[in-house]
């Protein structure tokens, strides 16, 4: 397979002020601080993270949104960011973006045949618009009759799926999820995903799949990144990845997660309890950005910021535990 | 446990909402009951009723456009509903609590900490018997301590927005407590909150309410929380409670076609994939299916659902449920 979608080094750093006089520094918010990962042509990364943690700001920078303050990133081997900071239309085309929250991403004064025609109009110009919105409504299990509703007569389910045919309406080839469920009910989460799962399938689409629900990302991605305050902590294949989890905030999280069965209690590590807040992203912790939260902290941990290393095929972590040598009377690993 | 005396007894509840168009029947003949020390679930999705049921309850549903026309509820013996005003005011302090689902939203943004807190204290003390401001400030202190927020002292003079989300439901936390209230109503708790910061938030409240023997009821729709939470669980749907059981017996041996929907499309930790869901939609209130409420989306479907509305039977001891599935000659 290859590689759809190859981000390296990527960092977005936003001003937030200024510090006080004289020296009037500018305050930024290192929203997302070098990441860099690859995706391959129709998988589904899972991109976990708490609030706070840079995740969305990943997904509005690959559509562009934003620019990037550096890095670099490359869809099937062209770069995104241009010089003149615009993007081609074929580019925009390609790279679409299911937003978290339905009621805010359509517009409530358009009928939905209007939200489904404006993509159409700008990036398939002279084809019969009424005939596709149909068709659109169609691959999205949507009888006809809802083009000329609005979005507020729909329910937060229907919203979310209308939101769905606007990013496809481009026909795609990278789909970006950010938190498409989360403001819904599970039995209708349910239903939108296996829908996403479906449309996968048929128009081979790549997801970069965003959420902060680690459960729901065992059951729909191939390969899950986690990110802590704006940057990859690990990165691996699903399976790999929940049976072995490294890190110590991916532990933390995962041992946090309410679940409704005995199996999957068994299945939670036990050993690291969630303590502590998270730092403000304007204030992070010098060293890896976890030092005050984490259970297994070294000195080491807060003078020098861990690179990412190999821990297995394809499990890549960036944790102290993993790259020194273990202190004397301690097991290697948490 | 379940010799304790009742604490909270609701009957054939029933609130409905006047609104432009005719009147959405939101609570259809709702029945529930607690024990003193008993921790109980509602969960039910967006919607269904959960909230209105808990505003009922402390009388603070805006009235008009709500109304109740029938139903009884009875805190320690005596109806709610027909209390006076100064008899509403002790229950509200004392007797029952509650914790919003926003922390943001339920703290004021323009009193600091401190003054809540004191104010919640002061006005929860002893008819005749007011507290000095020291007294106030300790009590805030310590119901501050009890919630493992660090320098109280400087919490108290620091208003909302200088505090984080887990800070700020740790206060709601602590000012619900603050009362030594005997019923705790914790409405979604821990929703806005991150994963790992939920988690701490819950393990507070749990380890709070084993110390002071607190009821609580937990509204949630997160079926994970009311499995680690509670005792005993009602679910809801669409106004009405569908399934009561002992909390163990509810996940692994789930009755109700809803139910049984709802927990198998929760995804799970071990994988296996996502149920295709529940098919259909809540219902329109204004004009609510005839018979069971759920009959439109039920995939066991009888004649019988379309026009009657099912009882509550008696399954087992600790398991009750309103589906003519399990029509037996025991009934609730």
């Amino acid at each position: 397979m290859t590689d759809i979608l190859t981000v390296t080094d990527l960092k977005k750093y936003f001003v937030v002020g200024r510090s006080g006089w004289p020296k009037r520094e500018p305050i930024t918010v290192k929203a997302v601080d070098g990441i860099s990962f690859a995706m391959a042509e129709g998988e589904t990364l899972g991109l976990v993270g708490e609030s706070g943690s840079g995740k969305s700001t990943v997904a509005y920078t690959t559509v562009g949104m934003y620019p990037p303050t550096s890095g670099s990133m490359k869809f099937r081997g062209q770069e995104l960011f241009q010089a003149d900071g615009k993007r081609p239309l074929h580019l925009k085309k390609d790279i679409q973006i299911v937003f978290q929250d339905p009621g805010s991403s359509l517009n409530p004064r358009r009928s939905i045949k209007d939200i489904l025609e404006m993509p159409l109009r700008l990036h398939q110009p002279g084809k019969n618009r009424l005939e596709q919105i149909v068709h659109l409504l169609d691959i999205v299990d949507m009888p006809p009759a809802y083009m000329y509703k609005y979005p507020h007569m729909l329910s937060g389910g229907e919203k979310q799926i209308i939101a769905v045919a606007r990013a496809l309406a481009t026909d795609p080839s990278l789909v970006i999820l950010d938190e498409p469920t989360s403001a819904l009910d599970v039995s209708v989460q349910a239903k939108t995903i296996n829908l996403l799962l479906r449309l996968q399938r048929e128009f081979h689409l790549t997801y970069l799949f965003i959420t902060h629900d680690l459960s729901l990302m065992r059951n729909v991605a191939a390969r899950v990144a986690i990110m802590y305050l704006g940057k990859i902590c690990e990165i691996a294949e699903t399976a790999d990845f929940f049976q072995k989890p490294l890190h110590p905030y991916t532990q933390m999280l995962l041992s946090s997660i309410p679940v409704i069965s005995e199996a999957e209690e068994a299945f939670k590590p036990k050993k690291v309890i969630s303590t502590g807040e998270i730092p403000s992203p304007v204030n992070i912790p010098s060293g890896c950005s976890f030092t005050t939260r984490c259970p297994f902290v070294m000195d080491v941990c807060r003078e020098i910021d861990p690179v990412m290393v190999e821990a297995g095929p394809g499990h890549k972590v960036r944790c102290h535990l993993f790259t020194q040598p273990a202190p004397a009377g301690r097991a290697k690993g948490p | 446990m379940s010799f304790a005396p009742l604490l909270l007894e609701i009957k054939n509840l029933h609130v409905h909402y006047a609104v432009y168009g005719g009147r959405l029947k939101v609570l259809d003949g709702v029945d529930f009951h607690m024990r003193t020390g008993e921790k109980v679930g509602l969960v039910g999705e967006t919607g269904c009723g959960k909230t209105t049921m808990m505003k009922a309850i402390l009388r603070v549903l805006p009235m008009p456009p709500a109304q109740i026309p029938q139903g009884e509820i009875y805190f320690n013996g005596r109806d709610i509903r027909k209390m006076s005003g100064n008899d509403l005011q002790r229950v509200r302090g004392r007797g029952i609590s509650m914790i919003f689902q926003d922390p943001t939203a339920a703290l004021n943004p323009v009193f600091s900490v401190g003054e809540q807190l004191g104010a919640v204290i002061q006005y929860s003390a002893e008819r005749g018997k007011a507290l000095s401001h020291q007294e106030i400030h300790q009590r805030a202190i310590a119901a501050l301590q009890e919630v493992a927020l660090a320098d109280p002292e400087r919490l108290l003079r620091s208003y909302p927005s200088q505090l984080s989300g887990g800070m700020r439901q740790r206060v709601c936390i602590g000012m619900a407590l603050a009362t030594h209230p005997q019923l705790l109503i914790a409405d979604e708790p821990g929703t806005s909150l991150d994963v790992t910061i939920q988690d701490q938030v819950l393990r507070l409240l749990r380890t709070l309410v084993a110390e002071k023997d607190t009821s609580v009821i937990l509204i949630t729709h997160s079926l994970g929380i009311v499995r680690e939470m509670t005792d005993r669980v009602y679910v809801m749907y669409a106004g009405d409670i569908v399934e009561v059981a002992v909390t163990p017996n509810l996940f692994a041996n789930p009755l109700h076609p809803y139910t049984q929907g709802l927990i198998s499309t929760v995804p799970r930790l071990t994988g296996g994939g996502i149920a295709s869901g529940i098919p259909g939609r809540i219902p329109n209130y204004l004009t609510p299916p005839t018979g069971c409420r759920f009959h439109p989306r039920c995939p066991h479907v009888m004649d019988i659902c379309r026009a009657e509305k099912p009882p509550a039977y008696r399954v087992d001891d600790d398991h009750e449920v309103a589906c003519f599935l399990y029509r037996t000659e025991n009934r609730v």
